[in-house]
């Protein structure tokens, strides 16, 4: 084992230790949808997130403000990154570095501010925020993250968010109640298709109170569905309908189109 | 009005595409050549990946060429004999670039690859259809009878043996370079993405004498057999042909070939040579500018695995 997969597994059991005790609060939440559906018309789309947080007996009396991270991660793919430079006059690809696993979609939503909300270590251990969500890279021979302000790192969070894929809103989630919750999850024309983790962390002082997860899915359905299964499944029979397709097209055209 | 493609994964205003098929239909309809050149580099810019890019537009240009070839066979344009020769040739060349695609891509750098080849392709060939076709013009203005080198001027390549006469075109050439020629045109097509009419129009002006008068459909029945074996193997090997896409870019398409074709025939031969010379020359010069001016972001992302 490395040293760095031996941090990652502290790391781990670090999280899992710290949600466990004082179950003084409970969050409920739920998206507007579980299903979407990518349909021919299809062009982005903004989900909205509710919640609640249920206090009890246990909740400490003079609590009164809580602060709220809403993380949503798209299906996960393997990305290269690479670095063009000059070489005998002309720009080319020298250096490349690997992404593993990463969400192909990504976006982080709170309350405010998240150096506000918690110390750098902590923000670090939650992963609050861009900088500090694990985006595991192929180093050699081992897989870990960098530090923040590696150049392949934020190339790589700048332009997934440059296409929408990738986002920071510290601003997004609003108390309509001291205890209500809402905010919007934009979704962008050219989004990843598969399952979606939304994460809820509910901080207090400081410090993780509880933390709930949901979950929505992005399918697309009928005609997609079925030109990108077969595609995929039949590659000799779609080859071949889409050659007649190009004949019959080519065909009919010059048939509407004949003058002599 | 946006319509999301299924394979590219992305919504995109279907005018935009019925537009660029149409003109790049009619170019490809007025010089005979299927204009892979011109769309895929068009459809990268719109944002579908190379790869899907490169892959739909196969299936673009055997419909453009098919109605294209239509309407030449009609007008009695087309050499069979040739096409059929050119064909054999074709169909190897295809086989073979295919594998060497594939070769490159493991080996990285397919990108600069191609836009390289792009480069010394289209600037080259571009350069010397241009200058050419200029020198054709300037002669012409200044009253000199256009000379017509093709009966008696021969070249090395008429001395190779295995002779056939390719009575349409009124020629007598060695089937070799016929072959050579179709093996070339294949296996560039399938290695670039393209459907390599820019380079095999020229070829077989200049190198085997096929008149102007059935040298575009002769051309466009090659450019279809390739581009048709081009998308099966796209389909089979990579899944990655966007049959939506490929019908939108097919209507118009068809379309603006059927006004290019009578285009075409309006102008001049020589001054088809100087305007197709500049177009092909202007999209190697585009890509060499974008070869050494500093790109605006160095980096790029692309994904390796999809983690289904």
């Amino acid at each position: 084992m490395t040293p760095f997969r031996l941090a990652s597994l502290a790391l781990l059991l670090l999280l899992g230790a710290g949600a466990e005790p004082a179950h003084a609060e409970r969050l409920i939440a739920s998206v507007s949808n579980h299903r979407v559906t990518v349909t021919p018309n299809y062009a982005g789309e903004e989900l909205v997130l509710f919640g609640s947080v249920e206090k009890d007996a246990q909740t400490p009396p003079g609590r009164t403000t809580y602060d709220l991270v809403v993380t949503v991660r798209g299906p996960r793919a393997d990305m290269v990154t690479r670095r063009k430079e000059r070489r005998f006059g002309i720009w080319i690809n020298t250096d490349a570095r690997q992404f593993l696993k990463v969400p192909g979609y990504l976006a982080l939503f709170a309350n405010r501010p998240f150096d506000a909300m918690a110390a750098p270590e902590v923000q670090r251990r939650q992963q609050l925020g861009l900088n500090n969500v694990l985006l595991t890279q192929r180093v050699g021979p081992d897989y870990a993250d960098v530090v923040p302000n590696d150049a392949f790192r934020s190339a790589f969070v700048r332009l997934q968010s440059q296409h929408g894929l990738y986002r920071e809103d510290t601003s997004a989630v609003t108390f309509l109640t001291p205890t209500l919750f809402r905010t919007g999850i934009p979704l962008p024309a050219a989004v990843p298709i598969g399952t979606y983790e939304v994460e809820i962390k509910l901080l207090a002082d400081g410090t993780l109170v509880t933390k709930t997860e949901t979950a929505f899915e992005i399918v697309k359905v009928g005609f997609e569905q079925f030109v990108a299964t077969n595609a995929r499944q039949n590659g000799f029979v779609y080859g071949l309908v889409t050659t007649a397709m190009a004949l019959m097209t080519g065909w009919m055209a010059s048939i509407v189109f004949r003058r002599d | 009005m946006q319509i999301y493609l299924p394979i590219a994964d992305l919504p995109v205003n279907i005018f935009l595409l019925l537009a660029m098929g149409a003109a790049v239909g009619f170019v490809s309809g007025m010089f005979g050549i299927g204009g892979g050149f011109l769309m895929t580099p068009l459809l990268i810019f719109v944002g579908i990946t190379p790869a899907v890019a490169v892959a739909s537009v196969s299936s673009h240009i055997a419909a453009s060429s098919f109605s294209g070839a239509l309407s030449y066979w009609r007008r009695r344009a087309i050499d069979p004999s040739l096409a059929l020769v050119l064909m054999i040739g074709g169909t190897l060349g295809t086989a073979l670039g295919v594998a060497t695609f594939t070769l490159l891509r493991s080996l990285g750098q397919l990108d600069l690859m191609i836009a390289l080849s792009y480069v010394v392709l289209l600037t080259s060939v571009g350069g010397v259809m241009f200058w050419e076709g200029l020198r054709a013009m300037i002669r012409a203005r200044q009253g000199a009878v256009a000379t017509v080198r093709r009966p008696g001027s021969h070249v090395w390549v008429h001395g190779l043996p295995l002779k056939m006469r390719f009575k349409r075109s009124k020629i007598y050439v060695s089937v070799i370079p016929v072959i050579g020629i179709g093996l070339l045109i294949g296996f560039l097509g399938a290695v670039m993405g393209i459907g390599g009419g820019f380079i095999l129009v020229p070829l077989l002006i200049y190198l085997l004498r096929v008149p102007t008068s059935t040298v575009i459909g002769t051309s466009m029945v090659l450019t279809l057999a390739t581009m048709m074996i081009a998308t099966m193997l796209h389909a089979l090997s990579n899944h990655l042909v966007d049959a939506v896409l490929a019908l939108i870019l097919m209507i118009g398409g068809v379309t603006g070939a059927q006004f290019g074709a009578r285009a075409g025939q309006m102008i001049r031969g020589e001054q088809l040579r100087l305007l197709l010379g500049l177009l092909i020359l202007a999209v190697g010069i585009r890509f060499a500018i974008e070869l050494v001016i500093k790109p605006d972001d160095l980096f790029t992302i692309r994904e390796t695995e999809v983690g289904r």
